[in-house]
């Protein structure tokens, strides 16, 4: 386990947020924290046949997903599970918005139920603060529009510390659809903050403007982007946005953009191959990448997703569980 | 109806923009009109109100409002609004061009802007030559520009033989579809959906040059950036009849009054950077910018509590104008005098509007303001709904008395 960090050792509170809403909002001994304490549920999920843990029992978790999500959701549930919460789901085809309830209403809806934890996915940047302000628990925001992921980049930074001992000084390219992401906005301010090198790699059309104002250099030659990198985070290209609107093709864009084997060979030769997934093989990562155990941590983010996802469930409601020093 | 009674205002400081009059002096308001302005006393008839240490000017004439509220424009000080075509429906039928300029009556005098095409779909022209008679005093794009510019120059071409001003939003209709925000980093650490603030230059060139070829009257109705100015500018020097306006969201805000999501912060068009929020200010000191307007475009809590996005563009602000324009005189922009041109008879003479003046015979349509009466803006306070970005803001300068037609409609 690292080190805890110095702000902590000289008493700064660990984590003083009623909720987590992105990444903007948290101290780099904040971030520190959170990562710290995932490791010993890492080890749990490893331990053997039983991963129980019962801090949670009796709380409800409500996992509101206003937007379609397989694994997020599952990640969530079964983080919820392994530490003894009550977890209900809540997806898009089983909630009131397609009845033309207004967002706000639905949130004091879910409010009334009473529940100890909401974790709440939603299409629209900002959705998930608007709701924190309405309701009485914590709010763990598990994607907003093109906002923040903040689980995503707490897992990808846990992932990414275990695998290289370290994130500050590393040179991370994070490289794709930049302009849409959540994933890209919460990982350039938690990898930046952290002291890592962060590198923005997108065709112009996909990058947003002003985007090293978060800290990060941008590239528009991936090969330029990828020299000497220690560690590779793809970006999922949606389909829609392929065919003409913001890159001619999957073809074209695979081929400038695409993580090959050859573009590789530019990065660090110990170089980390992450992806938040679900993968688009062929379109922006070559499957044999993906599949090479030795380089590529895709599967590995997943766990750690869990593990990450249950510290930030216990972390949230220590306050309400009256452990002691969160009063 | 009868003529109220004649009313003598005493002792203010009394401001005339279209003539320059500016002295302490007695202004007597006679059968709904202007009757006199000066030392004499008042004839022993009329009401004597003593407005001693308060400023008494023209009512404002509110040019570009999408809604137009008599509560709300009187506590204003705002005795005329020129109304955008944007109410449901579009006023894209003589029938409710008339029937908007009759709305407010008595208390407020509505003009309204015909919509330039039909069901302001930026596509057929609509029928702007009997919207004309029917009471339009212009015509406009509405909330959007138009995107066709064949659509925008057969639209300027056709008004100019009606008279009609053509008052347009200037931002680049492709451009601008999906934003919701200025590119910028504000936009990207927040993840909006954003358009470039040059979007605003390319409407404003297009159109100046489209109003140049075919000689028509041309308004801006808001110019928020620093190369919107500059194609304004250039229009001007070259002869085109082209004005602009402002309001005051856009000068006194930049884009990160929405940052957390604000969405009290979300207008149209969005809010700029700080670099352009000074621009537009030199432009209103320069001249550039005649026309300072509310923009009153309240908008209901449901359709504000919304994720950021999603939240309808729009702020109440007939009731700050005044004070807020009143900051800019106190900041040293501008002189008193020079504001009330911009919210007087700078809209009026634009629009063809006998109104904006207190010359003799002129209709009696009269604010009488404190200008540093200290307040705190309240949005729970206004007349409607009161989604202000401005809201809890300290400011100065409060409305004593608002005067349509010489009866006294707004008193504190």
């Amino acid at each position: 386990m690292a080190p805890a960090h110095p702000a902590l050792a000289a008493g700064a509170h660990p984590f003083p947020h009623d909720h987590l809403l992105g990444i903007a909002q948290l101290k780099p001994w904040e971030i520190a924290f959170l990562l710290d304490e995932a490791e010993q549920w890492a080890e749990l999920n490893r331990a053997g046949a039983s991963k129980h843990d019962g801090r949670l029992a009796g709380l409800t978790q409500i996992n509101a997903f206003f937007e379609n999500s397989t694994r997020t959701l599952l990640s969530f549930e079964i983080a919820g599970k392994r530490l003894g919460a009550d977890v209900v789901n809540l997806g898009v085809s089983g909630s009131s918005v397609k009845k033309g309830e207004t967002l706000l209403d639905t949130a004091l809806t879910l409010n009334a139920m009473r529940p100890d934890l909401i974790v709440i996915r939603h299409g629209a940047s900002g959705a998930v603060q608007l709701i924190s302000e309405k309701v009485d628990c914590p709010v763990l925001n598990a994607g907003d529009g093109r906002h923040e992921h903040p689980t995503q980049a707490l897992l990808d930074a846990l992932t990414i510390r275990r695998r290289k001992g370290r994130i500050a000084g590393l040179k991370v390219a994070i490289c794709g659809d930049i302009l849409h992401s959540r994933v890209a906005r919460s990982n350039f301010l938690l990898l930046a903050g952290q002291g890592a090198e962060v590198r923005a790699v997108a065709p112009p059309t996909l990058l947003p403007a002003d985007v090293e104002a978060l800290g990060v250099t941008a590239f528009t030659d991936m090969d330029a982007g990828l020299a000497g990198a220690d560690v590779v985070m793809m970006l999922r290209l949606q389909t829609e946005r392929m065919a003409g609107a913001y890159v001619p093709s999957t073809r074209e864009y695979f081929r400038f953009f695409g993580l090959t084997e050859a573009r590789l060979a530019r990065a660090a030769p110990d170089v980390l191959v992450m992806h938040p997934g679900p993968m688009n093989r062929g379109v922006e990562i070559d499957g044999a990448i993906a599949d090479d155990i030795a380089r590529s941590a895709v599967t590995e983010q997943v766990e750690m997703g869990v593990a990450v996802r249950m510290a930030c469930l216990d972390v949230l409601t220590r306050r309400r569980r009256g452990v002691e020093g969160w009063a | 109806m009868n003529a109220p009674r004649p009313l003598a205002l005493v002792g203010g400081r009394v401001i005339c923009p279209a003539s320059g009059h500016d002295s302490v002096a007695t202004l007597y308001l006679e059968d709904r009109k202007v009757a006199g302005i000066g030392q004499a006393e008042p004839p022993a008839h009329a009401e004597v109100i003593d407005v001693s240490g308060l400023v008494v000017a023209p009512g404002i004439v509110d040019a570009g409002v999408f809604r137009a509220h008599p509560p709300a424009a009187a506590a204003g000080g705002i005795t005329r609004v020129v109304l955008l075509p944007d109410q449901s429906p579009p006023l894209d039928e003589p029938a409710l061009v008339a029937y908007a300029e009759r709305l407010g009556k008595p208390n407020l005098w509505v003009h309204p802007l015909a919509a330039a095409t039909r069901g302001l779909a930026g596509a057929e022209l609509a029928e702007i030559g009997l919207a004309r008679e029917a009471g339009a005093v212009g015509v406009a794009t509405g909330r959007g520009a138009i995107a066709d510019a064949r659509v925008m120059q057969r639209l300027l071409a056709y008004a100019r033989a009606f008279d009609l001003v053509v008052v347009t939003h200037a931002e680049e209709a492709a451009l601008t579809a999906d934003a919701v925000a200025t590119e910028g980093e504000t936009a990207t650490r927040l993840g909006l959906a954003a358009a470039p603030a040059y979007a605003e230059a390319l409407a404003i060139a297009r159109d100046c040059r489209l109003a140049e070829a075919t000689g028509a009257k041309l308004h801006i109705r808001q110019v928020t950036t620093a190369e919107g100015l500059a194609a304004l500018r250039v229009a001007q020097a070259r002869g085109v009849d082209v004005t602009a306006g402002v309001t005051p969201a856009h000068l006194f805000l930049n884009d990160l009054a929405v940052s957390g999501f604000r969405s009290f912060a979300r207008l149209s068009p969005p809010l700029r950077s700080e670099a352009d929020r000074q621009a537009t200010l030199a432009g209103m000191a320069d001249g550039s910018i005649a026309i300072l307007s509310s923009g009153h475009d309240p908008q209901s809590q449901d359709d504000k509590r919304q994720p950021f996005a999603e939240a309808r563009a729009g702020m109440a602000g007939a009731e700050t104008l005044l004070a807020l324009g009143l900051g800019l005189v106190r900041d040293g922009l501008l002189s008193l005098p020079q504001l009330l041109s911009l919210l007087t008879v700078n809209p009026a003479r634009r629009f063809g509007l006998v109104a904006g003046t207190l010359q003799l015979a002129a209709p009696a349509d009269i604010v009488v303001f404190d200008e540093a009466a200290p307040w705190r803006i309240d949005g729970r306070q206004f007349h409607g709904a009161g989604n202000t970005p401005f809201d809890g803001l300290p400011t100065a300068g409060r409305v004593r008395m608002t005067i349509k037609g010489g009866e006294v409609i707004w008193r504190v």
